[in-house]
């Protein structure tokens, strides 16, 4: 895979998010919600559990319609698109829970990631032209070497639910590399991972970087969001309380009480 | 106008013995979320025992009336614990086809022990019918209006009312709390499915008299029960009720002013169209037992 | 995958009508193997894309009626002085024809019954057959109703070095039976190792994360049921002019059964699965005949058979028997790669 040029984040705006609501029934999950990712940079959503970040993964890609609020990505409105839609826009998410194919092999799931990579059409399948051959092979090629890039090449013919569990989040991620993403959402990807599997992923995610891929984050281990993070955006109770560099975050009272609750902040705030 | 009062009372006492069916299906569709279809069987199991009680062992009718449905709650308890208990984490397909298993299993077993031939069950009631006024209507109609009136006040009353329904309706809920709570979910299944196929079975208890037994009756049942709990919505004993006797007054007045081969197929009409436009059922409320 | 076995496989099942003399036995395999194609059609929308179908005979049951109709000729009132007709047809364009209707009816139910799943979804299937059943009953003018379609003619084509042959014989319609098969079987094949495939298995395995990278349930699911209701439609017609009767018995909720049986035994989602479950249970009944047990004792055997399938072996036979071949070293199991771990889409 080649690296893109620059590494630098650009000041377009990838994704807009702007006065998101979400609500199930009448609980309110995300109230009032407006961020901004820019093209090529990293930006990781934090906040105590219950504050809404998967909330609004869902809401972004389409799982969870929005109750107000618009979602643009690059101009295009994403309110009401399907979740299969907005993966062809270029928007692909992974999953808090594990999930793999875990009934395919790992090199099944990565073509399996490869759908949209695909241009056979029902009739050339039917009638076995050559063609499709010829592209199922190219395919297969493609997901070897995205295999290669996670690490997980001589896993390719595992089964996907025979893996360790930190091969199996390689397997999530590759998945998604797969689909050919501008804009990566990814749903806790370390958690469960051990320290030396957590520092090969920070590589791994600057090396996704590095090919122009924009991320958005959700994660709750603060050495990681503070080591790869551009930026922060910390949400509690469904509203964002705090937003700006890692540096900023770590000194915010706000994101302290959040975390710490109220007598830790007034103590040493 | 006659022949409206007519279908209309026809419709009222087959709706009744419909919403019979349509609760018993609601409940074990509702509470176990499984795809039963012994539910005809279970109908058919009932009239066959009025028939094997009443004609050949000639005990009481309305003795015999009480043993069917004693006999149905226990056949549903039998096959809930034997074939259900060991698939409780399984699929929704699995189960299905496990059902499926049983229902084929269920019903040659009915056409080995009685052949096909219908069989016809006598009642105790007088021949000729209650006249009032243009309408008339058969004794046995009535007697089987009123049962049915009587068995759904009663199962309203034990889902509402008792501790074991309490404890139904918490499953209905949310399962894994109520398990949390300490409800003994393996028991609910067992109740709610012999329950259910109890409710079966006296409506073919109920109906074989008046009409005729056959291998098949189960089959038709069971399609009409399930139309019935989808227009009711699931788990709404209400809803079925009152699905219960809008089925049979489309039949009775599809059959009667339209045609009558076609009868039979509005319930699957009702089915494909409200599943179709209006998933949740008529009666959508936020979807609970009772 | 090595072509020898395959090659020697087709020639004994081509030669078989050449040795067996009793022409029962013959008959026996052609109506099984009309089977085998109706299953393996199931087991698209059943095995690979994970829906459970209860209405499939619908589309059996279409292709039969509309291959018979457009054979025979029809004429009917749709509407006061308003006739549609249609003179005879010859039969090598009626199947076609019905095949196409076939696939046209699994577009239009894919289409509405996949706005609900699950359990719904199942109620919505049988049903929509029902409906088919009752109007095939009731619209006697069409149908004939319970009093069937008769005399439908069997298949006419030009045969090189036969000139015009017409498939009277037994054999003849093994041979025509068993190369529909087999074009099914490639067909089905070949949509399950292709991307259309994959993105059906991926629905069933992992909808949330299939659509994630692009795979459109809806799409998807409505290709699958064209698919698989088109081949559906041609083994119905296939028994339209084999048998020569079409009534609306053809509609009944039995044979769905039996296609579920036969699919969920043999292994749903595996290409030998509905091969090897059609044959047990195409083959069982007259097994069972030999030993004068009645067909009611047989279902009861059948209905026994598929729960014990269901707790036992729930992949099916053929993932079983490939289990245990791989256990015991016996080189690569049926359906699999030669080098015995599976490949893209192989078998599975």
């Amino acid at each position: 895979m080649k690296a893109a040029a620059c590494a630098v984040p650009g000041t377009d705006i990838a994704l807009s998010v702007n006065g998101l609501a979400v609500h199930f029934g009448g609980l309110v999950a995300i109230e009032d919600m407006t961020l901004e990712v820019r093209g090529g940079e990293v930006l990781s959503l934090i906040g105590p559990n219950g504050a809404g970040k998967t909330t609004a993964f869902n809401a972004i890609t389409g799982y969870l319609p929005p109750a107000a609020g618009e979602i643009l990505y690059r101009g295009q409105r994403l309110n009401g698109l399907k979740p299969n839609r907005i993966a062809e826009l270029g928007i692909v998410r992974t999953f808090q829970k594990t999930s793999v194919f875990g009934g395919r092999t790992a090199l099944d799931n990565i073509l399996i990631g490869l759908h949209l990579r695909s241009k056979q059409r029902a009739l050339a399948i039917i009638f076995g032209l050559p063609s499709v051959a010829r592209e199922e092979r190219a395919l297969e090629g493609e997901a070897r070497a995205i295999l290669e890039f996670v690490g997980l090449a001589a896993r390719a013919g595992e089964l996907g639910s025979a893996l360790p569990y930190g091969e199996q989040r390689l397997l999530e991620i590759a998945i998604a590399l797969a689909a050919k993403p501008s804009l990566l959402l990814l749903d806790e990807p370390v958690s469960g991972m051990n320290p030396s599997e957590t520092t090969g992923f920070m590589k791994k995610l600057a090396e996704i970087r590095s090919l122009g891929i924009t991320v958005l984050l959700v994660e709750h281990d603060m050495k990681m969001v503070m080591g790869v993070s551009d930026r922060i955006v910390c949400l509690n109770q469904g509203r964002i309380i705090a937003n700006g560099t890692p540096a900023e975050i770590q000194r915010n009272p706000e994101v302290i009480r959040a975390y710490l609750g109220e007598r830790y902040a007034r103590a040493h705030g | 106008m006659d022949q409206l009062l007519q279908h209309g009372l026809n419709a009222l006492m087959l709706g009744g013995t419909y919403a019979l069916l349509g609760i018993g299906l609601t409940l074990i569709f509702g509470i176990m979320r499984i795809v039963n279809f012994t539910h005809g069987e279970l109908y058919a199991f009932g009239a066959y025992m009025m028939y094997m009680l009443v004609m050949l062992l000639e005990v009481n009718f309305f003795l015999a009336l009480m043993l069917a449905v004693i006999l149905g709650v226990a056949l549903g308890g039998l096959i809930e614990i034997t074939l259900l208990r060991r698939l409780h984490s399984a699929d929704i397909d699995t189960t299905m086809l496990v059902m499926i298993g049983a229902w084929i299993a269920l019903q040659n077993a009915e056409q080995l022990l009685w052949t096909g031939v219908a069989k016809s069950i006598d009642n105790p009631f007088p021949a000729a019918p209650l006249v009032i006024g243009p309408v008339s209507v058969a004794w046995n109609r009535v007697f089987v209006f009123a049962v049915v009136i009587a068995l759904i006040v009663a199962t309203y009353a034990l889902v509402n009312r008792t501790k074991l329904g309490k404890a139904m309706r918490a499953t209905f809920q949310d399962r894994d709390t109520a398990a949390l709570m300490g409800i003994q979910i393996g028991t609910i299944n067992t109740a709610t499915f012999a329950l259910g196929s109890g409710l079966a079975a006296a409506a073919g208890a109920l109906l074989g008299p008046v009409f005729v037994a056959y291998p098949t009756m189960g089959d038709l049942a069971a399609a009409k029960a399930f139309a019935i709990v989808i227009l009711g919505g699931l788990g709404n004993i209400a809803g079925a009720t009152i699905g219960g006797f809008i089925l049979a007054f489309a039949e009775e007045l599809g059959a009667g002013y339209i045609s009558s081969g076609y009868r039979d197929a509005m319930g699957f009409l009702i089915i494909i169209l409200v599943l179709v436009f209006k998933p949740t059922g008529l009666f959508a409320r936020k979807e609970r037992v009772g | 995958m090595k072509r020898a076995p395959t090659v020697l496989w087709l020639l004994f099942l081509f030669s078989i009508p050449l040795w067996i003399a009793d022409l029962y036995v013959v008959h026996v395999l052609v109506i099984t193997g009309i089977f085998i194609i109706a299953a393996m059609s199931l087991n698209l929308l059943l095995g690979y894309a994970g829906q459970l179908s209860l209405g499939h005979v619908a589309f059996f049951g279409i292709g039969a009626y509309a291959s018979a109709l457009m054979s025979l000729g029809f004429s009917v009132h749709v509407a006061p002085g308003t006739v549609v007709a249609m003179g005879p047809q010859p039969v090598w364009l009626a199947i076609p024809a019905a095949m196409a209707l076939a696939g046209l009816s699994g577009w239009f139910i894919g289409r509405l019954a996949f706005r609900v799943r699950g359990a719904y979804f199942v109620i919505v299937s049988i049903s929509f057959a029902e409906v088919v059943r009752l109007v095939a009953l009731n619209w006697v003018e069409l149908t004939q109703g319970p009093m069937a379609l008769n005399n439908i003619p069997p298949l006419t084509l030009w045969l090189p070095g036969l000139g015009e042959h017409t498939f009277w014989k037994k054999p003849e319609n093994y041979w025509l039976v068993l190369i529909v098969a087999v074009v099914s079987y490639v067909v089905v094949r070949r949509l399950v190792r292709s991307r259309a495939g994959r993105a059906m298995i991926a629905l069933r395995e992992n909808e949330p994360l299939a659509t994630s990278v692009g795979v459109d349930v809806t799409r998807y699911l409505v290709i699958t049921t064209i698919a698989s209701a088109a081949i559906a439609g041609s083994a119905g017609a296939l028994y339209a002019h084999y048998v020569r009767i079409v009534d609306p018995d053809v509609f009944l909720f039995i044979y769905t059964v039996t296609m579920v049986i036969m699919v969920v035994t043999g292994g749903k989602g595996t290409l030998a699965g509905p091969i090897v479950g059609g044959l047990i249970f195409g083959l069982l009944p007259e097994i069972l005949r030999a030993f004068d047990i009645a067909p009611e004792l047989q279902w009861i055997l059948y209905g026994v058979l598929m729960i014990l399938v269901v707790y036992y072996l729930p992949d099916g036979i053929v993932p079983a028997v490939c289990k245990w071949w791989q256990q015991h070293g016996i080189g690569s199991g049926r359906g699999q790669s030669a080098s015995g771990t599976p490949t893209i889409g192989a078998g599975q």
